[in-house]
């Protein structure tokens, strides 16, 4: 066997043996898609019959059901599949379980124990610990469909004060705008999970591709945890399936990955986004410079984390913040379309304006195509991070004292110098060189889509194609474009589908506006009801009482 | 609140014909006017209804004054806020005599104690309850139909 496979250590749940045994009715079969069957150049296969990928299968765009039984891989029939299992598969799920679908219908293909398992390890190590409140609206329940009661009038109530009520009242005029704690939200979704019974539809492993199947539908494979199964490989045959795999992978800023691959140091150059604790813990007991890059959320969450060991320990450490684009003051192309900024940053409440989950923004960019969406996509993006009082003042008395320094440019070397690392700045005013301790790589870049390998698989042998911003091109119901199979459908939401007409993809709200565009399309096609008035209402109500869909 | 002008409205003439129209059916009989109930009744309901007339042109203006905004939202504190240029705009005209239909008097006392309180109503049932029966609404701009 030629292929390496990332090895699924974690054990099985009681709920994958369940969701293995399933045998759902055959529900494809409706009719033969015209065209032959491509073939791409592909390396070599296992033997028939041994229960993994044969040469056949890894070479065919379109697959049958005898392939899969030639090549000894089980196969198990469930309606509809959900490939990610993180948040952006437990609110589409959510959507679907509240709308009626039984457990036995949907299964969630994941190496993950449970949705927020990867979100709550990023909050984490990007310095949001379970008391700290992320950047995320009040009525942003990726626990709650409805949105009702917000988080605030939960904390409101759970903790009887009037406090975050008077905020979201009075925000963002008068105050900052409310948003939840890490450990509120997780609860949630905990409770959530329970609710609806979502272990029950997980089964433990790794996707490895997914695959059209001749005659309607589509196959997903599935490698289980190493000795849960007799064979390698576990094929799904699925008429729906769900694309919600999150980011591809985390890029670094290219001299930063030269540096660190050139003088093996993962330890003085790191990124916001990955254990980085020595860094604060090294600050405490000596003067350290501390080089930050980026300026995003990221940046000022890291930067508010040295601010404040700062303060608490009495600590001497000096911080030099490194923009690439420096935002000096308001700006934008008009007074229509301005936006906040000082000191560097940008400002904006959260990823995107408001209004893009639901008011006129988002209204306006369903309408747009290709170069034109491209453009304002463009308009609102850029990097930003909310303007918040309490690191404006912090920031404000660093920068009076001069442990705070601010800077624009970009860096072209970067070389170690008795211990030091030395960024080589180009500025405007020419080189500059800053001399640091550390570098915290805030950036937060994304992989390109095609870095995942079931993504890459399916832009290889599905015709579907990406979208102005490079990403997979889904319609507004979120269905991926060339990816049809017969009556079968895949949709993909989340990170993976920016640059669609629905900016806020990868956000818990944007997740609830794609779950809500696929439930209904899937009501449309006969999977699910409607979520109509009287149902919305009497799942509310079950929701309250915490009794299951 | 994230509207677009067609939302707005589509949930003012809605929320002020269901709940500000349940609302001056409960607290009529409550009101300080030394009226006979049908003549309380039919002076609230015609206020009720200047409200929501008034209230297109209004939506306009919110919606144009909404395009400085960045992120083009509306912000809970406006919703609740806009009562007193709305509140005093339908007083003037009722003092004026140009709400037709109006018989006799309505005490100050009784016209701010009805409008705050439906006014009150109808933003608390939009800013969350209206999500739960209404599902699609907040994702739409506050469009219903």
């Amino acid at each position: 066997m030629h292929e390496s496979e990332q090895q699924v250590i974690d054990q099985p749940t009681a709920g994958s043996k369940a969701a293995q045994a399933r045998t759902e009715p055959e529900t494809l079969r409706r009719h033969t898609p015209a065209g032959s069957e491509a073939v791409a150049a592909a390396g070599q296969g296992a033997a028939p019959g041994s229960g993994d990928l044969t040469d056949e299968l890894l070479r065919s765009d379109q697959w049958t059901d005898e392939m899969l039984h030639a090549a000894g891989i089980p196969v198990t029939d469930v309606p509809l599949v959900s490939v990610g299992g993180g948040i952006g598969s437990f609110v589409t799920v959510d959507y679907l379980r509240i709308a009626g679908v039984t457990t036995d219908r949907i299964a969630i293909l994941s190496n993950l124990d449970f949705p927020w398992q990867t979100y709550e390890y990023l909050t984490r190590v990007s310095q949001i610990p379970k008391p700290e409140r992320i950047r995320s609206d009040s009525a942003s329940r990726p626990d709650n469909i409805w949105g009702f009661p917000s988080y605030a009038l939960a904390e409101a109530i759970g903790d009887r004060t009037l406090a975050p009520l008077w905020q979201v009242l009075i925000e963002p005029i008068f105050a900052d705008y409310y948003t939840p704690k890490a450990g509120r939200v997780f609860a949630g979704l905990e409770r959530e999970t329970k609710r609806i019974d979502y272990p029950k539809m997980l089964v433990k492993g790794q996707v490895r591709m997914i695959r059209k199947r001749r005659g309607g539908g589509y196959f997903i494979i599935l490698t289980p945890m190493v000795g849960s199964t007799p064979t390698k490989r576990l094929a799904y045959r699925a008429e729906f399936i769900h694309l919600a795999i999150g980011y591809p992978g985390l890029k670094f800023l290219p001299e930063l990955q030269e540096f660190r691959t050139a003088q093996q140091d993962f330890h003085h150059v790191v990124s916001a986004y990955e254990e980085h604790e020595h860094v604060y813990e090294a600050a405490r007991t000596k003067h350290l410079v501390i080089m930050l890059r980026g300026g995003g959320i990221v940046a000022s969450r890291v930067l508010q984390r040295l601010m404040d060991d700062r303060a608490k320990h009495g600590l001497s450490t000096e911080i030099v913040h490194l923009f690439r684009t420096y935002i000096a003051s308001s700006h934008g192309p008009n007074a229509w379309n301005r936006r906040k900024g000082a000191h560097g940053f940008a400002y904006q409440g959260f990823n995107y304006p408001k209004s893009v989950w639901g008011g006129q923004l988002k209204a306006r960019m369903r309408k747009l195509e290709g170069e034109d969406r491209g453009k304002a996509y463009k308009l609102m993006g850029g990097t930003n991070t909310p303007y918040r009082r309490r690191w404006q003042a912090q920031m404000k008395e660093g920068r009076q004292a001069g442990w705070y320094r601010t800077m624009a440019g970009t860096v072209g070397e970067m070389r170690l110098d008795e211990g030091m690392i030395v960024s080589c700045v180009q500025t405007q005013a020419g080189m500059v060189e800053v001399a640091a301790d550390f570098v915290i790589d805030c950036t937060g870049l994304e992989a390109d889509i095609a870095e995942h390998r079931v993504l890459a698989d399916l832009l290889e042998h599905s015709g579907v194609d990406r979208n102005p911003l490079g990403r997979l091109d889904v319609e507004r119901t979120f269905e991926l474009r060339g990816a049809g199979s017969g009556p079968g459908v895949v949709y993909a939401s989340g990170a993976t589908t920016l640059g669609g007409y629905f900016p806020g993809v990868d956000t818990f709200l944007g997740l609830q506006v794609a779950a809500q565009e696929i439930a209904d399309d899937l009501a449309r096609r006969g999977f699910c009801r409607r979520i109509g008035t009287f149902r919305s209402i009497q799942q509310w109500l079950r929701w309250a009482r915490n009794k299951q869909p | 609140m994230l509207p677009t002008l067609g939302g707005r409205i589509q949930t003012r003439l809605v929320l002020l014909a269901v709940v500000g129209g349940i609302v001056t059916l409960i607290i009529g009989p409550l009101l300080p006017i030394s009226a006979p109930l049908s003549v309380v009744y039919q002076d609230t309901f015609l206020i009720l209804a200047a409200v929501a007339v008034l209230g297109v042109g209004w939506e306009i203006l919110y919606h144009f004054l909404m395009q400085w905004r960045w992120e083009k939202d509306w912000p809970t504190l406006f919703g609740l806020v806009t009562a007193i240029p709305e509140g005093v705009l339908v007083w003037l005209l009722l003092r004026a005599g140009a709400i037709p239909g109006i018989k006799g008097t309505v005490p100050t006392p009784a016209f701010v104690i009805d409008f705050a309180v439906v006014w009150l109503a109808v933003w608390l049932v939009a800013n969350g309850p209206m999500r739960v029966p209404f599902i699609r609404w907040r994702f739409h701009g506050g469009r219903l139909v």
